[in-house]
């Protein structure tokens, strides 16, 4: 198969594939050279999927880095990224293949045009692989010269139980069926990474086929060394108050808890602000950035806000001394 | 075979064609030993893990010694060696055999009938027609467990939606291309076109069932209707609150009633205890409404609205739930009475949330629930609204 796409793979696989870590040390600097700051189990999880070629399923709360993960293994091993974001309704014509009707119809008239008899032959034709629309899926299972593809299964439990149930074949054994043209399996199985909001359960018998990892909110050590990869420009002083603030509203009674993402964005909109410590005024007039219920916010504003600032100033001065 | 029909009367699916299956596999294997007649019929009657104990001890018992059953029945207290891990269900198990073989004692012929037992219920039309309007509360064991088969019985239809899954159809309105391709490859001339259609389904149904002391006549009946729909369909998760929330979805799964029923009885622990309303639906909202009210889920909750804690923070937590679902329906066993009108503090602040407001205190009204959920109404149905159009209904009555 040499066509232009073939072209810019071998132009790309200058910048050769690197090969998977042989150790959950080896996972954890990987991470860390693709600026993810990662825990210890997050990195043996990863480490095992990767080894024993499982996909890995990730769980946790909106906003704590899950798809995060997918893009940073992407693009520390060199691979392609494939990502399948879920919606409710997605078929196989969208995940996996389609074929490419217009074509064959055209195909179609142009052998009846020649005078073409032979049906057989003609529908052997028709269903070539030319003629086929190939979707996230279908392409993940086709190794480049990188090496494995990574595939992203983002936010799963939006589909439905139809599509989980034939998501199964293609985890356990790589390989997908087309009536038409017959099994395709993968020479080397892609990296799977499977995302969920855990807006719905999914079916033990797809979990049963993964790694399974729930990601939690990092303690404040872990948040801070996230703020320093990815907010660089944020002080020391406004980093610490900014991630003992959100770590105090995590102990709090809210409907939806801030997550990493929340964090990030909130120090990055205090240093447009041009803030370098944390004030009651500033939190109040931020808070739309940390938190997304309306009753939250009535909850924090003002008064409660200021008691929990007070608090993370007393705590932070402390540990100063 | 007698032995079948009592396996059949004591719950066990088997049909006429099970009993001359199981005629033919014990002449294939001849009848030798006991233990080779007992996996004979095994194979062929049981297909299911949770029928094995109910078979097991149906074969001792009928096997061994047919007089057996009459001492069995005398003392309803079987001297069986009954394994003593699950106490609750193999008496519940026993006692449905005991039913069936009792039964079957007045069948065998050369016999004088016996006496009925008393819980052999044969109902005629007219009992039956007794029993739908008779309420959950008064009713005797007897009624009670007639009321349980015909819940059981039950099918609850929901209104479909469209989903985005087609299915091939004739009548249908677009076209499917992908069939169609393939169909004209096989005739030749002109290209025949395949249509399809929207599939539709079901939306998930979420069951909120409070089990508080005041409720406790209709508790039991309703976690038997929640069994019954729990294995009529998919997508449906059941909790229960009294003072604390639980989910006992996993146990109804179980297809046995009585087994499901002693594993939710042994999960629970707040059972006719106090109520806490506005406690357990926040927690529910907090917990579980994000991983349970996807997709549009319609919402029963089933309460009388008494709340022990005078419905603190209730109406926030109530209309934080009915923002987050396609359609909530209060079912509230106390509307039976004449002149109820919703005076609790609990009841007040949980009406203005819901879309209807349905009475639940016995067949009849499960019943009527069943057509409730089949139409899907304008959203948002003011409660209040439908309350009055009940009182309506009643003063025409």
């Amino acid at each position: 198969m040499t066509s232009p796409a073939a072209k810019s793979l071998k132009d790309r696989a200058a910048a050769a594939a690197k090969p998977l870590p042989s150790d959950v040390e080896g996972t954890l600097a990987l991470l860390k050279a693709g600026d993810y700051v990662a825990d210890r189990s997050l990195a043996t999880a990863l480490f095992l999927a990767l080894k024993l070629r499982r996909p890995l399923f990730l769980e946790g709360e909106a906003g704590v880095g899950k798809t995060e993960i997918a893009k940073v293994l992407s693009q520390t091993l060199g691979r392609r990224l494939l990502r399948l974001q879920c919606y409710e309704g997605l078929d196989i014509a969208s995940a996996a293949y389609e074929w490419n009707y217009s074509r064959q119809m055209i195909e179609i008239r142009l052998a009846e045009a020649a005078g073409e008899a032979n049906r057989d032959a003609l529908a052997s034709d028709i269903y070539a692989e030319q003629f086929l629309v190939k979707r996230p899926l279908l392409q993940s299972l086709e190794g480049d010269l990188e090496g494995a593809p990574v595939l992203l299964i983002d936010e799963l439990d939006r589909t439905d139980e139809p599509f989980e149930a034939y998501l199964l074949e293609i985890l356990a054994d790589y390989q997908i069926t087309i009536p038409e043209l017959g099994t395709i399996k993968a020479g080397t199985p892609p990296i799977v990474v499977i995302t969920s909001n855990r807006t719905r359960e999914i079916h033990d018998a797809l979990k049963r086929r993964c790694f399974y990892y729930w990601v939690d909110y990092p303690n404040a050590e872990r948040e801070l060394e996230i703020l320093r990869v990815k907010a660089p420009e944020a002080g020391t002083v406004l980093a610490r108050e900014v991630v003992a603030f959100v770590q105090k509203l995590r102990q709090q009674d809210l409907f939806k808890l801030p997550g990493v993402a929340e964090t990030i964005d909130w120090a990055e909109a205090l240093i447009q602000l041009d803030k370098v410590a944390l004030d009651p005024q500033g939190i109040d007039d931020t808070l739309g950035v940390l938190l997304k219920y309306q009753d939250d916010i009535a909850k924090i504003k003002g008064s409660e806000a200021a008691h929990l600032l007070q608090q993370v100033k007393a705590e932070l001065a402390a540990a100063a001394r | 075979m007698y032995f079948a029909r009592a396996l059949r009367a004591a719950g066990l699916p088997i049909g006429p064609g099970r009993v001359i299956d199981a005629l033919r596999a014990i002449e294939a294997v001849g009848i030798g030993t006991r233990e080779d007649l007992y996996w004979t019929l095994h194979a062929v009657f049981v297909n299911r893990r949770d029928q094995q104990p109910l078979y097991d001890q149906a074969f001792h018992i009928f096997w061994r010694n047919p007089q057996l059953l009459e001492k069995m029945l005398q003392t309803m207290l079987p001297s069986v060696a009954v394994p003593r891990e699950e106490p609750e269900k193999s008496e519940e198990m026993l006692r449905r055999l005991a039913e069936a073989l009792a039964g079957r004692q007045s069948e065998r012929p050369g016999e004088e009938p016996q006496d009925k037992i008393e819980f052999d219920a044969a109902m005629t039309f007219s009992a039956r027609e007794l029993l739908q309007g008779m309420d959950f509360e008064k009713m005797s064991n007897a009624e009670m467990e007639e009321a349980k088969r015909m819940i059981a019985a039950m099918r609850l239809p929901i209104m479909q939606l469209p989903t985005r899954r087609f299915f091939p159809d004739r009548q249908g309105r677009r076209i499917d291309i992908r069939a169609t391709l393939r169909t004209s490859l096989r005739g030749g001339g002109a290209i025949p076109l395949q249509y399809k259609r929207k599939r539709r389904r079901h939306p998930p149904l979420v069951v909120l069932c409070d089990i508080s002391g005041s409720m406790s006549r209709y508790s039991r009946m309703m976690l038997h209707f929640m069994h019954a729909i729990t294995n009529d369909r998919d997508r449906v998760h059941c909790f229960l609150f009294g003072t604390r929330l639980s989910n006992i979805t996993r146990a109804l799964r179980q297809r046995d009633v009585d087994l499901a029923l002693a594993k939710v009885a042994a999960k629970v622990e707040d059972w006719s205890g106090g109520t806490r309303i506005g406690g357990c639906i926040a927690e529910f909202n907090a917990v579980w409404s994000r991983r349970v009210l996807g997709q549009g889920a319609v919402v029963l909750l089933i309460t009388d609205g008494l709340d022990r804690e005078g419905a603190q923070g209730l109406a926030e937590e109530m209309e934080r739930l009915h923002k987050s679902c396609r359609r909530l329906i209060w079912l509230n066993p106390l509307l039976r009475f004449e002149g109820y009108e919703p005076k609790a503090q609990g009841a007040r602040a949980i009406l203005p949330h819901v879309d209807d407001f349905r009475p639940v205190h016995n067949l009849e009204s499960l019943a009527e629930l069943g057509a409730v959920l089949s139409r899907e109404p304008a959203r948002r149905l003011e409660a209040a609204g439908s309350y009055a159009e009940l009182m309506a209904e009643r003063g025409a009555a």
